[in-house]
């Protein structure tokens, strides 16, 4: 198929029409709002439904609606949005329904700005409403990976019966690629647990009430067996000249492009210097940080926040190396300030 | 590294600046080269300028954004104060003198300048200012060959009224042209 | 033998938990009973709220989600959206609707979504103990109202079917009461209207329906009735509100 040059945010709601999304729920926010505008004009000839919601609140739950009848359906947001909808996601994580939840993501706390970050890592992975779940969390690095995550994404959320999140800087959604369009998905999963009416079966009930204490610790034991299988089987991660690293840089997105540039130029001074980039964050991809332990004398996470991965990556190399840290927030680092970091600790630590 | 060239287009919003730079990225797509388009967006777009930044390259392209670009397509004054210290050492900036009224302090620069509004009003096109800067630009450093880049017009400008893409073309030829007589 | 009476179809074994002298049983039972004479059964959708029916989805024979708080017509909305045949219901207490889910039913109503709403109005929160509701009366006592709802500190009660009959996109607005057989006769034909005109497609339609509390208000089963009579419907008046002909 011929190259097309796409925004990223276009390639991602392209990519969500693709795995067969038939149903956009959204508030505008900038800098997401490309995806629901794409959608606006696109759903309506394809028979599916686009919906402007009043809020956030009721876009999450329209998603919590149409995920019940079975259907691919989606939302996009950023930050501010993405807190509004942290209540019915987790409704949607507990009734298990699938659906793709995307956060083209700006800096924080409260209104913040619009310019890129990655500091809603925290609510990202750590679940972000309340009880004891996690989403899925995909971190696109280019406009191609946009479209194919959206993809990606789709069929995790269905392989799981689970919200699967999408997060991307800003950037990658204002900016444009060219990219390699796809085939149509065309064979979508059964669903026989959807809500369609129950004509010649037993009614389907769609339901997080649990008044019994034994039945929602059951639940939640479910919960945490399918969490253990994403774990097991989803973690994913992109090492980069890490064999012979002494120093590895941990950054993921857009930002992992970036350093990537960085990494070649200071390897080019015989720095021994590789990188991992997280694609999955969670389930954090931890052994290709372990792997890398037992080369690396030391880490550096390189985020767009004040530090968030930072503490999965001490986590999973346990104590046995220094992790460091640089970051910014609103300001994307450029490659010439992460090439000046890594080659400051290098000779710091004479690698 | 050499074969990667990043280019900073910059200027007011509503100058066309995001579109030149979608245009060249388009065009060098079209030659088969990788490349990426990243605009500014959020407060520099309300606080005038706008700007944007253009990856061609050879290769995979690593990192599309850069804190000192190669070159730099510079449409106000306000931009070339804000960017002037950025460019790469020996690096080349486009001026618009219709509207920058000074000169780049620096001497190491090659600093082209069109005057490209007065050009503009000569073929009664005033919003045709960013492809004539754009033509001349691309007539003098050839990132892509203007012959070839004529033949993408329609496919770039895909959707819009025959009319429009004529005057378009039409602007970009005063800007190649112009680059032949002064430059060349 | 001949069977004179029976559970409808549209409705399960499962006891009902509602407290005694409790109307929501009632507006159940003329639910099933209205989805059985529309041979709806097999075709319908119903959400529940959170509040006293917050259990409805045991209730319903039929395919049945549970809502988080208010939002029971953003789901409907994107279920009748992706599902056009099937006949989608929310059942909604005051708090959920009027409150807490004020935006979700007034944005439901603006876009005509093809729906149905049956709202239970009894001016009280049950399932929490008792506090006020949007539509709790002036001077009427909660937990939360100690000194008698006052409308310079709580406000006004809120009048749902007439506030919702204001928008165009809403095709069919009434509120009856289930106090005594008449209006519990009035009350069905009312469900069944607002199912037909959903299914005509004309838009929006909501069924208020005045409701009792005999536990949080304090009151006999038969003195509640009474207090429905004299103290609700004098506010909110019953009637057909917005009727939308095709």
């Amino acid at each position: 198929m011929p190259k097309v040059l796409m925004k990223g945010n276009e390639a991602l709601a392209e990519g969500a029409i693709i795995a067969g999304c038939r149903g956009f729920f959204g508030y505008p926010i900038t800098p997401s709002s490309e995806i629901a505008e794409y959608m606006a004009r696109k759903l309506p000839k394809l028979n599916g439904v686009f919906v402007q919601a009043e809020s956030e609140l009721a876009a999450i739950n329209m998603v919590y609606g149409g995920a019940s009848t079975g259907q691919r359906v989606m939302t996009a947001s950023s930050g501010p949005g993405i807190s509004l909808k942290q209540e019915g996601i987790s409704f949607i994580a507990e009734a298990e329904l699938p659906c793709l939840i995307v956060n083209i993501s700006r800096g924080g706390p409260g209104l913040g700005g619009i310019q890129p970050a990655q500091s809603d890592y925290f609510q990202a992975t750590r679940g972000g409403g309340h009880g004891d779940y996690r989403t899925m969390v995909l971190a696109p690095s280019s406009v191609q990976e946009m479209m194919d995550f959206a993809v990606t994404g789709f069929e995790l959320a269905d392989k799981y019966r689970s919200p699967v999140m999408i997060m991307a800087e800003g950037t990658l959604g204002q900016m444009m690629e060219p990219i390699i369009m796809r085939e149509p998905v065309t064979k979508l999963p059964e669903k026989p647990w959807a809500v369609t009416g129950c004509r010649g079966r037993k009614p389907n009930i769609i339901n997080t009430l649990h008044l019994s204490a034994e039945y929602l610790e059951e639940r939640n034991h479910h919960l945490q067996n399918k969490y253990t299988s994403m774990a097991l089987n989803e973690k994913r991660a992109e090492s980069f000249q890490t064999e012979d690293a002494e120093l590895v840089v941990v950054a993921f997105g857009l930002m992992a492009r970036i350093v990537k540039k960085a990494v070649m130029e200071a390897r080019q001074q015989g720095v021994k210097v590789g990188m991992i980039r997280p694609i999955t964050l969670w389930p954090f991809p931890d052994e290709a940080i372990r792997q890398a332990v037992n080369s690396a004398k030391r880490f550096l996470a390189v985020e767009i926040s004040m530090g968030q991965m930072i503490e999965d990556i001490r986590l999973a190399v346990a104590g046995r190396a220094p992790v460091e840290f640089y970051g910014r927030i609103g300001i994307t680092p450029n490659p010439e300030e992460i090439y000046q970091e890594i080659m400051r600790i290098a000779q710091r630590e004479g690698y | 590294m050499e074969k990667e060239k990043q280019i900073l287009f910059a200027g007011f919003g509503g100058q066309g600046v995001l579109s030149m730079g979608q245009f060249l990225t388009h065009a060098a797509m079209e030659v088969g080269k990788n490349v990426s388009w990243v605009p500014s967006y959020g407060a520099e777009m309300r606080g005038g300028t706008a700007n944007c930044l253009v990856t061609i390259a050879d290769d995979e392209i690593s990192s599309p954004l850069t804190e000192h670009p190669l070159m730099a397509v510079i449409m106000n004054r306000p931009s070339l104060d804000k960017f002037e210290d950025k460019i790469q050492p020996n690096g080349t900036v486009v001026l618009n003198s219709s509207l920058v009224d000074r000169k780049p302090v620096r001497e190491d620069l090659t600093v082209l300048e069109v005057p490209v509004n007065e050009l503009a009003e000569e073929i009664g096109n005033p919003r045709g200012a960013n492809m004539i800067l754009l033509g001349a630009y691309l007539e003098k450093t050839a990132l892509v060959e203007t012959q070839q880049v004529l033949g993408f017009f329609e496919e770039i400008f895909k959707g819009k009224k025959q009319a429009v893409i004529d005057k378009n073309k039409e602007a970009f030829l005063v800007g190649v042209a112009y680059a032949k007589k002064e430059w060349l | 033998m001949k069977v004179i009476a029976r559970r409808p179809e549209s409705l399960t074994e499962a006891k009902f938990h509602y407290c005694p002298g409790c109307t929501h049983g009632i507006i159940h039972r003329l639910i099933g009973e209205c989805l059985d004479e529309l041979n709806l059964r097999e075709n319908a959708i119903g959400i529940c709220p959170v509040g006293c029916a917050v259990l409805a989805y045991e209730y319903f024979n039929c395919d049945m989600l549970e809502a988080a708080h208010g939002r029971a017509p953003a789901i409907a909305t994107a279920i009748k959206r992706l599902q056009p045949n099937n006949t989608v219901f929310t059942y909604q207490g005051d708090g959920d609707l009027a409150s807490i889910g004020m935006g979700e039913i007034v944005h439901a109503s603006l876009r005509g979504e093809k729906i149905t709403v049956v709202f239970v109005n009894n001016a009280i929160y049950g399932m929490t103990g008792g506090q006020m509701a949007p539509t709790t009366l002036l001077g009427q006592v909660t937990t939360t109202s100690p000194y008698g709802r006052n409308k310079d500190f709580e406000g006004y009660p809120a009048k749902m079917a007439e506030l919702l009959s204001q928008n165009e996109g809403s095709a069919y607005i009434c509120r009856t009461a289930v106090n005594n057989p008449a209006n519990v006769i009035k009350t069905k034909k009312a469900i069944k209207k607002a199912l037909q005109i959903q299914q005509q497609g004309l838009g929006f339609t909501m069924v208020e329906i005045l409701s009792t509390c005999p536990t949080n208000w304090g009151l006999s089963p038969l003195d509640a009735l009474d207090w429905v009579e004299e103290k609700m419907i004098p506010y909110y008046p019953l009637g057909e509100f917005k009727v939308k002909e095709d």
